[in-house]
């Protein structure tokens, strides 16, 4: 058979091509529930982390229908949107993406730690080298951070990489995103530098990028919310 | 199994002599990216080593059908598919491994030493011996991959898999991280630093100065 015929090369590309392409679906497709339910696992860890709670794995499921009582889509002047409570996977508030120009609104968890509610909220943004994403848990005055959660997809490890480690994180419990009555979120600035008008923490050294980041993520993701946390700081 | 003399040369030639980071200069683009720490280090080499053994075999096997024309465009495609293999397995069955490692799992596909050990060693060889090479190739680059995150992930975070081992009294006397260790340089200095020292080992490698 002459192997440098056109004719051959091009059933031989296409029959290739047929191949590869059956064998990578079927590949999705048996694998694709295992990774759905790794992808919700994994969204209950992070929820647990901006809680404070480190779960493993394999007792996510259970932590999470322990604590977080209720969870929902708010309109963007902050009232909640009727019949779209639930906690569930399946649920709205559960399965709506932040980047979903056609989401109904945006997802609120309320969880309850110790007899008091906690308000998570989602937020994402953009890191040095692809999308950063996290989860602020709020107390119920609505400005006090309760806790917060970050990771991302591809940033650089060992420098902006370090904005997902908990001595990261741990900066933010104890902050106030609301001052004398308007809504400023946390800053993040140069380990050193400080900020007059509202709460900082320091940003990672050589991660300028991500944690500048992460400081628009704050200000923008947490800002769409800003109607919901101030009518609960206007409640308490 | 008795090995041959020449498959033994391809097995056991990369991890040394023939390694495909210190001697031939290939894949030091990912052996820079990935070995800020030491636990993707060790992830990478051992994707790279499955990627590179069964896609030799897979090359060598069709080796007598594929068109010279599209060759490369063969090895690519099967390359593809199998790292895109590796990555939803990972993605099922190992899904913080294959978190931290999200973009340097696609990124084998361009990693120089598959394309060069398929074109190079798979495309002239039977199954068996390609994928000898394919392993001894894979563990050549990994093991230069692991000694570079052994160093950077020692000497940058004091830490080694995550578990510090500096003790906090060496912080308390002024000992600090080096933070230059997490930049992309160093890697390369220290890939110079175990080539200077493979070479001066190693005479044959020099060359004629004359």
């Amino acid at each position: 058979m002459n192997r440098e015929n056109s004719g051959y090369t091009i059933i031989y590309a296409s029959i290739m091509v047929v191949i590869v392409a059956l064998g990578l679906a079927f590949t999705h497709q048996a694998l694709n529930e295992r990774q759905t339910a790794n992808v919700n696992t994994d969204k209950m860890q992070q929820i647990l982390r901006s809680l404070n709670i480190d779960a493993s794995a394999a007792e996510a499921q259970t932590k999470y229908d322990e604590l977080v009582k209720n969870a929902y889509l708010i309109n963007s002047d902050g009232t909640k949107i009727e019949g779209s409570e639930g906690t569930t996977p399946d649920d709205p508030a559960f399965s709506t993406e932040l980047d979903d120009e056609d989401a109904a609104g945006l997802p609120v968890y309320e969880a309850e730690i110790d007899g008091s509610m906690k308000y998570i909220l989602p937020m994402d943004g953009a890191g040095l080298w692809g999308p950063i994403w996290g989860y602020l848990a709020v107390e119920a005055d609505g400005s006090t951070i309760f806790g917060a959660e970050f990771d991302h997809q591809g940033e650089t490890p060992g420098l902006g990489a370090e904005i997902a480690t908990p001595s990261f994180k741990k900066q933010f419990i104890g902050k106030e995103l609301i001052k004398e009555g308007t809504f400023k979120s946390v800053a993040v600035v140069k380990p050193g530098q400080t900020t007059s008008d509202r709460d900082y923490v320091d940003g990672i050294s050589g991660g300028t990028i991500t944690s500048k980041g992460v400081d628009a993520m704050l200000l923008n993701s947490v800002g769409d919310y800003m109607d919901f946390l101030m009518n609960l700081n206007a409640a308490n | 199994m008795a090995l041959s003399n020449k498959t033994k040369a391809a097995l056991l030639g990369p991890l040394n002599k023939n390694n495909p980071v210190i001697v031939q200069v290939l894949g030091i683009c990912s052996a820079l990216a990935v070995t800020s720490k030491l636990e993707p280090s060790l992830v990478m080499a051992v994707a790279v080593t499955v990627v590179l053994a069964l896609a030799n075999v897979i090359i060598s096997m069709l080796r007598k059908t594929i068109p010279n024309r599209i060759r490369i465009i063969v090895q690519l495609v099967v390359i593809a598919a199998l790292v895109t293999i590796v990555s939803e397995v990972l993605k099922a069955y190992a899904y913080d491994v294959n978190k931290q490692l999200s973009v340097f799992v696609g990124l084998i596909v361009t990693n120089c030493i598959l394309m060069g050990r398929l074109e190079a060693f798979a495309l002239g060889n039977g199954p068996w011996p390609s994928f000898l090479d394919g392993i001894g190739n894979g563990l050549g680059y990994g093991w230069i991959l692991v000694v570079v995150g052994f160093f950077r992930e020692l000497l940058g975070s004091g830490e080694l898999l995550g578990y510090r081992v500096i003790p906090q009294f060496m912080y308390d006397a002024g000992y600090a991280n080096n933070g230059l260790m997490m930049l992309a340089p160093m890697a390369l200095l220290l890939v110079a630093v175990i080539i200077w020292v493979h070479r001066a080992r190693n005479r044959e490698l020099y060359e004629e100065t004359n």
